[in-house]
């Protein structure tokens, strides 16, 4: 309340964010960190602000089929996007992918050097993925599990979270001593072993303007945003790659 | 849609309320007593302690209770004595936080009940030769048993509808952590909605029947609705 008065405030002073608009936008987990790094920037360029909600990629789809006053969708994956535009949600034609993204083992306990003979040992209690139903990198972790064949050996040691964040955290906090999270999410971090890229189906995330934001001059700002030089350039450095 | 799917959650909640109700009725009662009958200036301090839990959201005992279970908490050192690193994503676990959680949902009722007492039963028993014990067991407890059945209703309640203590320590693990309220919560994640509709549908009957029964058991003493 006492923010949207002091943002009237400023804007009658100053007069020069006249047509600052606030764009919603749906974040899958992983991409927590980046997006927020991207708001400044956006603000910057655009003058816009950005609000943003995160969630598991089918959490928040499930959230947009019930009308979610989101209006850009910014998936981990790039099945939910195509079925947002299928199912009448998301803007024919305004489906891209903003980033390829990469699965990492993390620990905070152990030494990761060797981690798929780690994994094969079975040396460990718990081990920490996002639920795979809802999580594109808990899916692509199960992928692993399985090409490793160590879907048994690991199924009683398994620890679920609701998103990749959660995976991250129960992680964290040591109570699981692995973890399968988002390379992006670890970056910088001493115990990580990434993930070979051919255990896994690459994970693209896809971006989807929704017919909710088609009007929103910030919503198709933002969408366009996200494949300027500026954004591209942080993503990447962020642990993703871009095509 | 199996049976299994829908059974396992739903027997696991029930065996977790049914251990954290008779938890908390065996060490509800000292706490409930103490500031039912204590005139000590540290009373209104514990009770508000006691108290916390309805005023504070879920995930802030979640939180500490996941640092708190963890490696470098109590919970670590006593899961180390069988070998475990953790109580986090244990059965064990989720009857830890469902005692803090639960805690004032049994106590007030008790420490009203025994409130309601008063002096003159008990000093009446004393001048008849009862012992400590003897007034306790025949004199406070029977006359406090509406507030023993208001505070194990609620408790038991309480505990089936957890949700955000058990969303951050539990780890989502079938028939180990995943009760009724995550399992619904993964369903309508899934668009699951055939599951979602019959854990729902037993949810609001069963509050339903909580209600009544609480309601019905006694209308002095006073509950605070969650």
């Amino acid at each position: 309340m006492t923010r949207a008065f002091f943002g009237l405030l400023l804007a009658g002073l100053l007069s020069t964010a006249a047509n600052a608009e606030t764009v919603n936008v749906a974040v899958a987990a992983n991409f927590t960190k980046v997006a927020e790094d991207l708001a400044p920037l956006f603000k910057a360029a655009t003058g816009h602000d950005v609000v943003y909600s995160f969630g598991a990629t089918g959490q928040l789809y499930t959230q947009i089929t019930q009308a979610a006053p989101f209006e850009v969708f910014l998936s981990a994956d790039d099945k939910r996007p195509a079925q947002a535009v299928a199912e009448g949600f998301g803007v024919e034609g305004s489906v891209f992918t903003y980033a390829i993204g990469a699965l990492a083992l993390y620990s905070t306990a152990l030494d990761l050097t060797h981690g798929e003979a780690l994994l094969e040992a079975g040396d460990f209690d718990k081990i920490a993925i996002a639920d795979p139903e809802t999580a594109p990198y808990g899916c692509a972790a199960q992928e692993v599990i399985e090409a490793l064949g160590l879907t048994d050996a690991i199924a009683p040691k398994l620890v679920t979270g609701e998103n990749i964040t959660q995976a991250l955290q129960f992680t964290q906090s040591g109570n699981a001593e692995l973890g399968f999270v988002a390379a992006s999410q670890v970056v910088g971090k001493s115990s990580v072993w990434l993930v070979p890229a051919d255990l896994y189906q690459p994970i693209r995330q896809d971006a989807v303007l929704l017919k909710t934001g088609e009007a929103n001059p910030a919503a198709t700002a933002f969408v366009e945003f996200l494949r300027s030089e500026t954004a591209v350039a942080v993503i990447e450095a962020s642990g993703y790659r871009v095509e | 849609m199996s049976l299994g799917d829908i059974w396992t959650p739903v027997s696991l909640t029930l065996t977790l309320a049914t251990i954290n109700t008779l938890t908390l009725l065996i060490l509800g009662t000292p706490i409930a007593w103490w500031l039912a009958r204590n005139r000590s200036g540290y009373r209104e301090l514990v009770g508000a302690v006691v108290a916390m839990p309805l005023v504070l959201p879920p995930t802030v005992l979640g939180f500490y209770l996941l640092i708190a279970l963890g490696p470098n908490g109590p919970g670590g050192w006593i899961a180390s004595i069988w070998g475990g690193r953790t109580l986090a994503f244990s059965f064990t676990g989720l009857v830890i936080g469902s005692f803090f959680y639960s805690l004032p949902f049994m106590v007030q009722p008790l420490r009203n009940g025994f409130a309601a007492i008063g002096d003159d039963p008990l000093e009446v028993a004393s001048s008849l030769g009862a012992s400590d014990w003897q007034r306790f067991w025949r004199v406070a407890l029977p006359l406090a048993r509406p507030g023993y059945i208001t505070g194990a209703v609620m408790t038991f309640a309480h505990t089936v509808g957890e949700f955000g203590v058990v969303l951050m320590i539990g780890g989502n693990i079938p028939g180990q952590t995943k009760v009724i309220a995550i399992a619904l919560y993964d369903h309508v994640e899934r668009l699951q909605w055939g599951e979602a509709h019959a854990i729902a549908l037993g949810m609001v009957a069963f509050a339903f029947v909580v209600i009544a029964v609480t309601l019905t058991v006694d209308r002095r003493v006073n509950v605070p609705m969650p």
